[in-house]
């Protein structure tokens, strides 16, 4: 019982997860700033921000649902951690897990955008209310072909669906980027994490010119730093992640360690330099990305895969 | 001094509030965005929502029709948030303080922080302000206001 906890508060869980995820938010701002030819934010911005929101006013909307409206950011960094760790453990090779965690890592990866949806309904702000229509069709967008690019992954890596076993699969036939169906899984799997992130593209949901930063309009104080420690854990969970499915995980013995740094930085490199050379999209635009072309892509993904190239 | 009052003002969040402006100062007030003066290296950013801002910038004159949109702002607000007054209309009225329908300078309406006189000011001046403002611990100026 005692590890668990340690696991879920301290190592892979909050504490670690929020402070590499601030981290690495940190090095998304400063490359968006040398992008555009800024200096950009000091490193320790992240931790200012957080506690700058904890120390602020707490406002409680008059109309609308207040219990739901606290408890969601809440609900939304619990599931965020224990995707967290759930993902850390095997891709740092500390634990085995579980046989079909990758499911339940599937699952647990919806929690945070679930509970901003309802926070946002619970607000009873009528922009919330359109945000959350937004993250919500988002959600139907690219979700179909996250799985579908996991059943790929799945099919490549000998029919196996614990997510450590994908991993030292990958560690003795070569990590799965090296492939032509693992190349265009990873593009596909790239932009359904912008769209989970909530990163330009497709952050409609938050879209600040028009609809006043959407979800997250009436989050105020303390609640709004719930919230934007879940973005933390969840900029260190998603890259990871992909890390585990296309790059054979991040392993942290010896000189490996900044293999694996390496690795995360590349993937935040990708993520944010899609963010900073794109416009944001209209919803209707991005469902037709994500169900047309982006489905095609993880369907050949998958093709590819059961031909074994 | 405490971790508190640090964090505050190493991540002041502006909103923008326009009054009814010529959009001459909002114009000069994007201008700290850009590469040549860029504020996010003190940790300073645009939000989109009242709620999310530590600093309002108010701009334009104060008319009779926007006083209680101006207040409904303010009080939306968290506190404790700065009011810093962009621009000659939102100081004392500037050109229009014998207009007819000229609700006051702003601080009759709202507690103002800062003043940055100018039409429009300069984003050197409004930097200046920002950073005079900053020599104060934030909850002295909760106190004040």
């Amino acid at each position: 019982m005692g590890i668990e906890i340690f696991y879920f508060l301290i190592f892979p869980g909050l504490l670690f997860s929020g402070i590499a995820g601030g981290l690495i938010s940190w090095v998304d701002r400063k490359i968006t700033a040398r992008v555009q030819f800024r200096k950009g934010p000091p490193l320790l911005q992240p931790l200012y921000d957080f506690i700058k929101l904890l120390a602020k006013e707490t406002i409680v909307p008059l109309k609308g649902s207040v219990a739901t409206y606290i408890l969601a950011p809440v609900f939304a960094l619990f599931g965020a951690t224990i995707s967290a760790v759930f993902i850390l453990l095997p891709v740092f090779g500390l634990e085995s897990g579980f046989n079909g965690d990758l499911i339940v890592i599937l699952y647990l990866l919806n929690i945070p955008s679930l509970t901003y949806i309802i926070g946002a309904l619970a607000s009873g702000n009528p922009l919330a209310a359109v945000g959350a229509a937004r993250e919500m069709k988002l959600i139907l967008s690219y979700e179909m072909p996250f799985v579908l690019v996991l059943i790929s992954v799945i099919i490549k890596s000998g029919m196996t669906i614990r997510f450590a076993d994908l991993i030292a699969y990958q560690s003795t036939h070569g990590s799965l980027i090296g492939s032509l169906s693992g190349i265009i899984g990873f593009i596909t799997l790239l932009m359904c994490l912008q769209a989970k992130l909530g990163l330009v593209p497709f952050d409609m949901a938050e879209g600040e010119g028009e609809i006043c930063d959407g979800i997250i309009i009436e989050f105020s104080g303390s609640i709004l730093a719930i919230f934007k420690l879940t973005k933390y854990v969840m900029f260190i969970a998603l890259p990871a992640f992909v890390c585990g499915l296309f790059f054979s995980g991040l392993p942290l013995s010896g000189i490996d360690v900044l293999w694996s740094i390496l690795k995360l930085l590349v993937i935040v490199l990708l993520v944010t330099l899609i963010r900073n050379t794109n416009p944001r999209v209209r919803i209707e635009q991005a469902m037709k990305f994500f169900w047309l072309w982006m489905n095609l892509f993880a369907i050949l993904s998958i093709l590819l895969a059961l031909l074994g190239i | 001094m405490n971790i508190k009052d640090l964090s505050f003002k190493k991540s002041l969040w502006v909103f923008h509030l326009s009054a009814g402006s010529c959009n001459n100062c909002d114009i000069e007030i994007l201008d700290l965005l850009t590469p040549r003066y860029d504020v996010e290296r003190f940790g300073m950013k645009l939000v989109g929502s009242v709620r999310h801002a530590d600093v309002l910038l108010v701009t334009g004159i104060v008319t009779n029709k926007t006083k209680p949109r101006v207040l409904e702002v303010y009080e939306q607000a968290p506190k404790p948030i700065i009011v810093v007054a962009i621009g000659a209309c939102p100081c004392t009225g500037g050109i229009f303080a014998s207009g007819y329908n000229f609700a006051g300078p702003l601080d009759k309406v709202i507690p103002v922080d800062a003043y940055v006189p100018g039409c429009p000011p300069k984003p050197e001046a409004m930097l200046a302000a920002v950073m005079k403002l900053l020599g104060k611990p934030a909850s002295e100026q909760a106190k004040e206001s």
